[in-house]
């Protein structure tokens, strides 16, 4: 016990997980914006942004995440020299929420692509029926329920981008990972207490989230 | 197709003129998108795009020595995770379906708490214990660390698909199987088992892509994996990014043909649906799939 407190002393375990925290914060509104983007192009009735849609979400969907942020760390950052930041520890960090935004967006596309998916022509077809123009229908009929489909898959994709910022211990982001793989390496004889402790951190970052996200698609759901 | 005529309205001789000078300002706004990566990549003081920079590809040292061990290893920890948590996962998806509260409860706590720990650390934890409490050393340790960590994850998230698929079949197929005398784990193995895992067949080949792109976190416990293999190549070569740019293509390609083919068999049991409603092969695409708490991200471990 007494050795569990020392390294709980040496390790800043918390700053850790608050290192997890902003990165999944920063990367879930990156993602955001980029996966919306993308979605757009993907559903618009433009030929060449239908495409660009679909490449993006292909590409990028399978590639490891270990690459895209290898690629944008030691590519981007270290041989083509397109710093973000001045120091490293901030330029690796602000890469990994690039990579991480780069890396999820295509799921979040996707997410909220099946969330129009989910409405029913007869929907449109009874809006115009009424003579709604375009942009009422779009507004009042077709998007609101086309994101309360989304809400399910977005919240997966949420729940898998916390756990991926694990991802970015491999360029020496000081998060939850990196912390814990320091941990290890001098303290084997606590490999059990180490790994409880930081899997029982994930578990509630990622537990509420989920709980809230099924919740909140539960009472949002169109019936039908 | 579905998608566009749920937002729009068949386009009438203005909207068509609207599209064409969208796709005009679209196509620019991409291609300007490309110039900007290609002059980034061939800026005069550091090109990326010189001859000599990709001609290392192009002899068969780099395939015999580097790429080629990598994607062999790749795949080599990829198969025996799939196969192993296969097999664990259905045992797994069973428990979350038995008679005894206790086993479903202890099936439960474990396929939440695997389901909500990332791999990585997994990975990291495999490996230590290996070293510590198993003593594997050498090479099959970071095998192990890998495969471990892979198996344990996935056959959390490869119960949860068992366990949908059964729940997903029309009540009418277990009652029947009690009727005529079976017992309720005859049932389950006779009857349900093998309909749950047809129609989650094209969920299963999509886990194969997460788990062949999750090996390339075994990086970070010196499993000498693709991505690895590419670095080492390309400290030997001094061409970091051209090997990046072959490593995602491989990636790509391999990953590309596992989802053709899980959307294959998907159109195949979509053909030959017999009787019983097929689930929804995608919980990203079916919110009513993926309800639970934790991700049951079928393509995403993400």
């Amino acid at each position: 016990m007494d050795a569990l407190r020392t390294l709980l002393s040496e390790y800043d375990v918390l700053a850790a997980f608050w290192m997890t925290i902003k990165l999944a914060v920063l990367s879930a509104i990156g993602s955001l914006i980029i996966g919306t983007v993308v979605a757009v192009c993907r559903v618009s009735p433009v030929a060449v942004l239908q495409w660009f849609g679909l490449t993006y979400v292909t590409l990028v969907r399978n590639t490891p995440l270990t690459l895209i942020v290898f690629f944008c760390a030691f590519g981007m950052s270290n041989t083509l020299g397109l710093t973000l930041a001045p120091t490293i520890i901030e330029n690796n960090f602000r890469w990994g929420v690039v990579a991480l935004s780069i890396y999820h967006a295509s799921f979040v596309a996707e997410a909220l692509r099946s969330g129009i998916n989910t409405v029913p022509q007869g929907q449109a077809e009874a809006a115009r029926a009424l003579g709604l123009a375009f942009m009422p229908t779009l507004s009042t009929i077709i998007l609101p329920q086309a994101f309360r489909g989304a809400i399910a898959p977005l919240g997966n994709t949420l729940i898998a981008l916390t756990k991926n910022t694990t991802v970015v211990a491999t360029i020496g982001v000081a998060e939850a990972a990196y912390v814990m793989r320091s941990m290890l390496e001098f303290n084997i004889s606590l490999l059990y207490a180490i790994f409880i402790i930081m899997a029982a951190g994930f578990v509630i970052l990622t537990l509420p989230v989920g709980i809230f996200f099924t919740y909140l698609s539960r009472k949002l759901t169109v019936q039908r | 197709m579905s998608v566009q005529s749920v937002l729009f309205d068949a386009p009438g001789p203005k909207a068509r003129a609207r599209h064409l000078g969208l796709a005009v300002v679209g196509g620019l706004a991409i291609l300007g998108l490309l110039a900007l990566i290609v002059r980034g990549l061939a800026n005069p003081d550091n090109n990326q795009l010189t001859a000599d920079k990709w001609k290392p590809f192009f002899t068969a040292e780099a395939w015999t020595a580097y790429f080629l061990p990598g994607i062999w290893a790749t795949v080599k920890a990829a198969a025996l995770a799939v196969v192993i948590s296969a097999v664990v996962g259905i045992l797994l998806g069973m428990g979350r379906l038995s008679q005894l509260a206790v086993v479903r409860l202890l099936c439960g706590l474990f396929v939440e708490f695997f389901r909500s720990v990332p791999v990585l650390m997994m990975m990291l934890f495999f490996y230590f214990f290996g070293l510590y409490a198993l003593g594997i050393t050498g090479s099959a340790l970071s095998l192990f660390g890998v495969v471990a960590g892979l198996t344990f994850y996935n056959s959390s998230v490869i119960a949860e698909l068992i366990r949908s698929g059964v729940n997903s079949l029309p009540k009418g197929q277990r009652e029947a199987g009690l009727a005529v005398g079976m017992t309720p784990l005859q049932t389950l193995i006779a009857v349900l088992l093998p309909q749950a895992i047809t129609a989650m067949l094209p969920s299963l080949v999509s886990q194969l892509v997460v788990i062949l792109k999750d090996t390339a976190l075994g990086y970070i416990i010196n499993y000498p994996e693709l991505i690895r293999a590419g670095q080492n190549f390309a400290s030997s070569e001094g061409n970091l990014i051209p090997t990046f740019i072959v490593l995602a293509a491989i990636f790509i390609t391999i990953n590309y043909g596992l989802t053709r083919v899980a959307r294959l068999l998907e159109r195949r049991l979509q053909q030959s649906k017999r009787g019983g409603k097929t689930p929804p092969a995608d919980p990203m695409l079916n919110p009513a799939l993926a309800p639970q708490a934790g991700a049951l991200v079928g393509d995403g471990r993400l």
